[in-house]
């Protein structure tokens, strides 16, 4: 197994990794201020992608656009908040799993409708579109490590945020324990609508930067949506270094199952068992490694509750 | 019981009525409605009286079809041996899933079943020899003998109709028995049911098995309906559209998954081949979404906790 | 007949029970007192098997219980009651106490005969609301029921398990004093059939009805003693009055 490969693997793995830490980042938030399962991320993340390929086709310009399009998708996730998701708190999980479908549902429909059911182009911006040498003689798309940089860069920024700012401070209060916060007169409602916009620029910024990868298409948040959640079940509800943590894993773990298993099977089994089987393995990797987690720490790696 | 009676008159004389009006199509729909009023019945037993979100649940319904499916391609057509087999693996499956994701509480539970169910999609797909992606075509429906021809289409319905009425009879004793109550005691105070003496996992697995069983026979028989199984039937939205269905029929009530099967699909039928809707039909998925907001944030009991409501008013 | 030798619980840095040994006897009433914080529900905790002790043993009939899970001590004979309600709301009264009387009479593995014909079960769950004096409201929603007639059915739902001994964890909790009285009276008319462990902080009930009193402080056992003994013990009165009490005398 050639060592060029392993390492393009790794480095696919990790930015897979750092963008699905976007997603799960603003999922964790959620889920460990407000205790509620928001099934819609996944749909910030694919009104992200479609804004963003919009505002480069109006202006010209990716870098242009991507600013637009974070903008753009805080202001709908805010208004989502604010007129639907702030009635679910108070309810139970299931109301939340069914409303929050609903949403998906909407959103599905309401995207088909405005850009139509069929792919949109998002294209890498210029200038990122050749590969770049790395030391070993290696050939990596630079995109790619442009998506590295961008999302160790934001990791950053949030480890920032939420360890040594006022506001992450309170963040992380509420996490913690939402009662005590509120208790010492924290204005959760403000706060959480807040962390949710933030949430959804981050959303918004994974599509964005994904899009010239993967498609831009209806659909594209549910795929994503299930590993964000197994992202911070592995890592703990409501903690960022979890969602961190896990996101590195579960990108480092399906990108290189996919790559490696099948080639590993090859050297073991004949190719009519390995053709079968590798594939099929190598998508549920990611669950089997969840449910390791669940069984040796049922609260997750980090948990933030308690 | 009065309501089973008007919906079972209902219910037979549906087809007939179809026929007589010449609109052969809404025999094979209706057999639809039944078939999805079963596997909504079962979510409900382990959703609605159990209180467990299962968000896997299509993972039975769909290894039921594929049981079906599998054995019709290679060779065994009959239903006495291909349909209990499907229950049987179903059951299997829900037993092996629900033993471990049972152990877990609150959304962990959540995420494990649909973890479980997604890899059981994976698996599914990645057999190339069965369809994989494309799915897998069925030379036909099953074959029962008993001089009875499933591929006519209102044979059929009947046949789907008898094992419905079946079914509810078996969930209706189930539910007012010993065990229907220990399930619904652990749904409201699991604490509570464990300190007076109960084990309540085990109860949990068995009713969590039980309602996989009855999906994997509702799986049987949507392989049967168009002579097709699909990937699809398993993926974790065609989970969350069984619990659409239960929580529109209303949650918890005996006839909430039926009435809520019912209602989806007539309102999908209606929608999308509307011409209230003109040029927009193709969306009808929109307010499917929108009324299933409304009924989450409005109306939480569903349709049958609605009516239940106005005749206590 | 249960015996706690050497129990030891500690979360993280905080010994919440430390090295406690005391035992009830059969036909007892074996008060626990402790001031606030003192560990008194995490020894009820332990003992109904919600938590896992550290250390120690549990020994009740003889059967080593240390480690079981919570509905094998139900079946053993040790019940317990919840010092926040925990009875099932949407059930009425009698659902409530036939469920209870369910759990102890046959299998519930039972699918097909409705329960509504088992009318033996029911007669019991009549018989034991007329003993929590709730004879009259056994058709009434558990859930809007009266605080007091709340915790009256707590400890019914503990005591329609025929336990042979009953963790009674502040089953006054809330409660005036008229309500208090009748679970005092509530309480004595079981004493005869089942054995209590009684923790409370309403000292009056303490003093009227229990035969023994162990007073925990800190997680640690202090003392056991007869009521009169806890009251003139020196070290009891510092734990609740602060030392200034034990030195006025």
């Amino acid at each position: 197994m050639s060592g060029i490969l392993f390492l393009e693997q790794t480095l696919n793995g990790l930015q897979f990794g750092l963008m699905l830490f976007l997603l799960a980042a603003g999922l964790t938030l959620v889920f460990g201020i407000m205790d509620m399962i928001n099934l819609a991320h996944g749909s910030l993340y694919m009104i992200g992608a479609y804004l963003m390929a919009s505002f480069v086709a109006a202006t010209g310009s990716f870098w242009l656009a991507l600013p637009l399009a974070l903008a753009a998708t805080a202001v709908v996730g805010v208004a989502l908040e604010m007129s639907v998701l702030r009635r679910l708190y108070e309810r139970d999980h299931l109301a939340q799993v069914l409303a929050t479908f609903a949403i998906i549902l909407i959103a599905n429909e309401a995207v088909r409708i405005v850009w139509g059911p069929q792919p949109i182009l998002l294209n890498a911006p210029a200038g990122l579109t050749g590969p770049v040498e790395l030391p070993g003689g290696v050939q990596y798309a630079s995109y790619r490590l442009a998506i590295i940089g961008v999302g160790t860069a934001v990791a950053v920024l949030l480890y920032v945020l939420v360890t040594r700012t006022r506001v992450g401070m309170l963040v992380r209060a509420g996490a913690s324990n939402r009662e005590m916060a509120i208790a010492m007169g924290v204005n959760i409602r403000r706060l959480f609508t807040a962390v949710f916009a933030l949430g959804a620029a981050l959303c918004a910024l994974a599509g964005a930067m994904l899009g010239p990868i993967l498609a831009v298409q209806v659909g594209m948040g549910e795929n994503i949506l299930i590993l964000a959640f197994v992202v911070i079940v592995i890592g703990g509800i409501g903690s960022i270094r979890g969602a961190f943590v896990g996101a590195l894993l579960v990108g480092l773990v399906d990108t290189m199952g996919r790559a490696l298993l099948p080639i590993g099977f090859a050297q073991i089994f004949p190719p009519q068992v390995a053709s079968n089987l590798g594939p099929s393995l190598s998508s549920i990797m990611i669950y089997v490694l969840m449910a390791a987690v669940l069984v040796f720490r049922p609260q997750g790696l980090f948990p933030a509750r308690g | 019981m009065k309501t089973a009676i008007s919906l079972l008159a209902f219910a037979i004389a549906f087809p007939l009525a179809m026929q007589a009006l010449d609109q052969p199509f809404y025999i094979g729909f209706g057999a639809r409605v039944l078939i999805y009023a079963m596997a909504a019945a079962s979510l409900n037993l382990v959703l609605g009286y159990g209180g467990m979100v299962s968000f896997g649940h299509a993972a039975f319904f769909g290894a039921g079809a594929y049981i079906v499916g599998i054995l019709a391609v290679e060779g065994t057509r009959s239903a006495w041996i291909a349909w209990p087999l499907a229950v049987a693996v179903a059951a299997l499956a829900a037993l092996v899933i629900g033993a471990m994701s049972l152990r877990t509480r609150g959304v962990y539970f959540i995420m494990i079943t649909l973890a479980f169910a997604q890899m059981l999609y994976y698996i599914f797909v990645s057999l190339k020899a069965y369809g994989g992606d494309d799915g897998l075509s069925l030379p036909g429906r099953s074959t029962v003998g008993l001089g009875l021809e499933l591929r006519n289409d209102l044979t059929w319905y009947y046949v789907v109709l008898a094992l419905l009425a079946a079914t509810l009879y078996l969930l209706h004793r189930l539910v007012h028995s010993r065990f229907g109550r220990v399930i619904e005691a652990i749904r409201e105070n699991e604490t509570r049911a464990a300190a007076i003496g109960y084990p309540v996992y085990g109860y949990k697995l068995a009713c969590f098995v039980i309602s996989g069983a009855i999906a994997g026979l509702a799986g049987a028989l949507i392989a049967n309906q168009s002579s097709y199984v699909s990937p699809s039937l398993l993926h974790w939205i065609q989970s969350g559209t069984l619990m659409i269905m239960v929580i529109l029929g209303g949650v918890g009530r005996f006839w909430g998954g039926p009435i809520g099967a019912a209602a989806l699909l007539a309102l999908e039928e209606t929608l999308s081949g509307s011409a209230l809707l003109g040029d927009y039909a193709l969306h009808w998925q929109l307010p499917v979404g929108a009324i299933l907001l409304a009924i989450v944030l409005f109306a939480p009991q569903g349709i049958v906790g609605f009516f239940a409501r106005r005749r206590h008013a | 007949m249960l015996e706690i030798r050497g129990l030891s619980k500690r979360f993280g840095g905080v010994v919440a029970t430390d090295d406690v040994t005391l035992e009830v006897a059969r036909d007892e009433v074996h008060a626990l007192i402790g001031p606030n914080g003192a560990g008194k529900t995490t020894i009820v905790a332990q003992l109904s098997g919600s938590l896992s002790p550290d250390a120690g043993e549990i020994i009740f009939l003889g059967a080593n219980l240390t480690h079981a899970p919570q509905h094998v001590r139900v079946r053993a004979g040790l019940a317990r009651s919840y010092q926040i309600t925990s009875i099932f709301k949407r059930f009425t009264v009698l659902d409530n106490l036939a469920l209870a009387v369910q759990a102890r009479t046959g299998s519930s593995l039972s699918f097909w005969r409705p329960v509504a014909t088992e009318q033996a079960l029911f007669d019991a769950a009549r018989a034991i609301a007329a003993d929590i004096g709730l004879g009259e409201r056994v058709d009434v929603i558990a859930g809007t029921l009266a605080h007091g007639e709340q915790r009256a059915l707590e400890v019914g739902l503990a005591l329609a398990t025929r336990p042979k001994l009953v963790l009674l964890d502040e089953p006054m909790a809330g409660m005036g004093p008229e309500e208090s009285q009748r679970m005092i009276e509530l309480i004595g008319r079981t004493r005869s059939r089942v054995a209590v462990l009684l923790v409370e902080h309403d000292m009056d009930a303490v003093f009227r009805l229990a035969d023994r009193i162990s007073v925990l402080v800190n997680g640690r056992l202090i003392t056991t003693g007869t009521p009169a003994e806890v009251r003139a013990n020196a070290e009891v009165r510092r734990a609740y009055l602060g030392d200034e009490g034990a030195a006025r005398d």
